[in-house]
């Protein structure tokens, strides 16, 4: 699904190397888990594979079912099934939620050859996923994450996530900023989406999002690599022992 | 004190390129009005109400042509229920118009009205009482020299908008068109206005809102690109009355929207709104002066600008809060999106407040389009060009909703889209 091979990746303004030679293969109907302490490139991953400016590529690849995706524009990755859940997701004043979502969904349809979605048929889907992540409809009039409370707006992408079903989807630190009760129900939000053909990455800092969302692979990234991987058990004793331990074992 | 040569030069140069209306109920105002263009002389560029816009277009004997325009869509509103008025070249058209019958307000034409009409009370009165503190010449020119216009007397709550549509036919066409609208107390009204006008175009009007009234005015400029207008709006509010004024512009080599707002009664509500949208070759102004005179009254003002390739706005917006006008709340705002570093945005907002207990505000902004906004739209995969639209959208969002009626700012909106959305084509 997504190949990531040898990435290099440097500040486009200044001149420092963020991410030094990462590796990492995520199959379809997989969730992979990225760890790591602060400032160790793990946001930059998600951005420089979602298209974000401010970034140099400057040696690997990366591709997502054997497309380059570093040559893409943003929308274009988008469109060939990359989705970024974002850890502080923008807010639109003007631009209502709803019409939002149904010109992101027809524009990925468009772009795709497929047939757009009618208006009808966009209502009574979205009202569905709406009502799972108990997202009610005004949340879904007013303007795209505009006073949305944190866990508000993390249940937004996942809808987002819902309605664009994405083969490949990436979560940046989706748990931050949320208390037990939200967490569960973006993680719910999450599990209902695992599906044979769907990819995942999640990034996050702590262990307890993979309580809830349970990964098949775990790495752990420091410096700007990817220093160990291994099964669900690495995000357990990263939770007891923090990194200290995993850092000096690869030293 | 004697105006400079040169001022009366050109100001003579322009009267004596026009003719005076005689022989009806209008003459004495008209002739007062010609004294005090004398009096004032016609602006240019060292004046200071005019220095982010020259005049000399707007002034000049003989108007610049203008090519008009076929926009190839079918004009805004026309699919609504109103009653419309069609001036073709600043002609007032009966072919083209409905009967000028509708309950709840009745309607004369300017050049046809008896001797003895309501109008006479407001032909250039509002006109004449805006001339300070600051002078406003070309509204004194347009009540001297006006050749048509609309009488408009709202007694009740009329059923459909009023809706004044003008029709650009003639590249050298130079329109002075007078409106007078008089809302009796308790009555209510919506008038709407659309359409290129003419090559050049100067157009007043005069608005009295009585106790209790309420009148929305909804006004589309555009699309026509060499168009020259200079616009004026004066209105004057009695006691709880309302007045909303919401203006949309597309393109026009030159555009100058004054509004002057003046509450005379306690407990009133003006709200003066508008979005621009120019490119190139476009220089429009919005310049609104509100006078707060009586107690408890709410203004707001409300510009957008959205400007690209060397397009310039201006924004001159005062606030005056007289000694009595206590518990006044006044509200300005004007913000400019530059889609590129080659556009200007020029903004002068006022306030001037001699009364202690009153809640005013004012801000202004340039600014770029946002890129995180444009970042996240892209990455759930809408184009750049359609993601720029709606963040284009998004930014006048808060002067269209301005209108009250819902219905209008969606079709505001959705011809805004449309342009937008071509442009790329």
């Amino acid at each position: 699904m997504l190949e990531i091979k040898n990435l290099h990746v440097k500040l486009e303004e200044e001149d420092k190397q963020i991410l030094k030679g990462v590796d990492l293969t995520v199959e379809a109907g997989k969730v992979h888990a990225i760890m790591g302490p602060n400032g160790s490139g793990k946001s930059t991953l998600s951005y420089v594979l979602s298209g974000r400016d401010g970034y140099e590529v400057t040696d690997g690849s990366a591709t997502l079912l054997g497309e380059d995706l570093l040559d893409m524009e943003v929308e274009d990755r988008a469109a060939a099934g990359l989705f970024l859940a974002f850890q502080y997701p923008v807010e639109i004043p003007g631009v209502g939620n709803m019409t939002f979502l149904r010109t992101a969904v027809n524009a990925q349809r468009k772009a795709r050859g497929e047939e757009e979605m009618s208006s009808a048929e966009f209502l009574k889907v979205i009202r569905a996923r709406a009502k799972d992540l108990k997202i009610d409809a005004e949340m879904l009039k007013r303007p795209v994450n505009v006073g949305f409370s944190g866990g508000e707006k993390k249940r937004n992408e996942i809808l987002q996530m819902a309605m664009l079903e994405p083969k490949m989807c990436i979560l940046d630190e989706t748990d931050s900023g949320l208390d037990v009760d939200a967490m569960k129900l973006v993680a719910d939000g999450v599990n209902a989406l695992r599906d044979e053909g769907r990819g995942f990455l999640v990034i996050t800092h702590y262990q307890r999002l993979l309580d809830h969302i349970k990964p098949d692979v775990v790495h752990i990234m420091a410096n700007g690599r990817i220093i160990k991987t291994g099964g669900p058990e690495l995000a357990l004793e990263v939770e007891q022992n923090g990194y200290a331990d995993i850092l000096e074992e690869v030293a | 004190m004697a105006l400079p040569q040169a001022k009366q030069d050109a100001t003579e140069a322009r009267i004596t390129a026009l003719s005076l209306p005689e022989g009806g109920w209008a003459d004495p105002a008209r002739r007062d009005a010609l004294a005090r263009v004398r009096a004032m002389g016609l602006p240019n560029a060292r004046d200071e109400y005019w220095k982010f816009t020259r005049p000399d277009t707007l002034v000049a004997a003989e108007a610049p042509a203008a090519a008009t325009m076929d926009s190839g869509e079918a004009p805004l509103f026309d699919s609504r229920d109103r009653l419309k008025l069609v001036f073709v070249d600043g002609v007032f058209s009966p072919e083209e118009s409905d009967d000028l019958s509708l309950e709840g307000v009745t309607i004369d034409r300017l050049a046809e009205a008896k001797d003895i009409h309501w109008a006479k009370d407001l032909y250039g009165v509002l006109e004449a009482r805006a001339q300070s503190p600051v002078a406003r010449p070309l509204a004194a020119l347009n009540t001297a020299f006006a050749s048509d216009g609309l009488l408009i007397h709202v007694t009740g709550k009329p059923s459909k908008p009023i809706s004044l549509i003008y029709r650009h036919v003639s590249d050298r066409s130079d329109a002075i068109l007078h409106h007078v609208v008089k809302v009796d107390p308790g009555a209510e009204a919506t008038i709407l206005e659309n359409g290129p006008a003419a090559a050049r175009f100067n157009k007043c009007m005069e608005v009295d809102v009585a106790e209790g009234a309420c009148l929305h005015h909804i006004r589309a400029q555009g699309r026509d690109h060499e168009r020259r207008a200079a616009t004026h709006i004066f209105a004057r509010l009695e006691k709880e009355s309302v007045f909303k004024s919401f203006t949309l512009t597309v393109n026009g080599a030159m555009t100058r929207n004054e509004v002057v707002v003046e509450f005379t009664g306690d407990d009133a509500v003006a709200h003066v709104a508008g979005a621009c949208m120019g490119d190139g070759d476009f220089h429009h102004d919005d310049t609104v002066f509100v006078t707060h005179d009586a107690v408890n009254c709410e203004s707001r003002q409300v510009f957008k600008k959205v400007l690209r390739n060397g397009a310039t706005g201006v924004f001159q917006g005062k606030i005056l809060v007289k000694p009595d006008a206590q518990k006044t709340d006044g509200y300005q705002i004007s913000q400019s999106l530059l889609l590129d570093g080659d556009s200007q945005f020029l903004a002068k907002p006022e306030l001037e407040i001699y009364a202690d207990d009153v809640a005013c505000s004012h801000g202004s902004t340039s600014g770029a389009i946002d890129e995180d906004g444009l970042f996240y739209l892209r990455a759930r995969g809408v184009p750049r060009g359609t993601a720029e639209d709606l963040l284009t959208i998004a930014f006048i969002a808060e002067a269209v909703q301005e209108v009250e009626d819902e219905s209008l700012q969606e079709d505001l909106v959705e011809r805004v889209a449309g342009w937008l959305a071509r442009r790329r084509d």
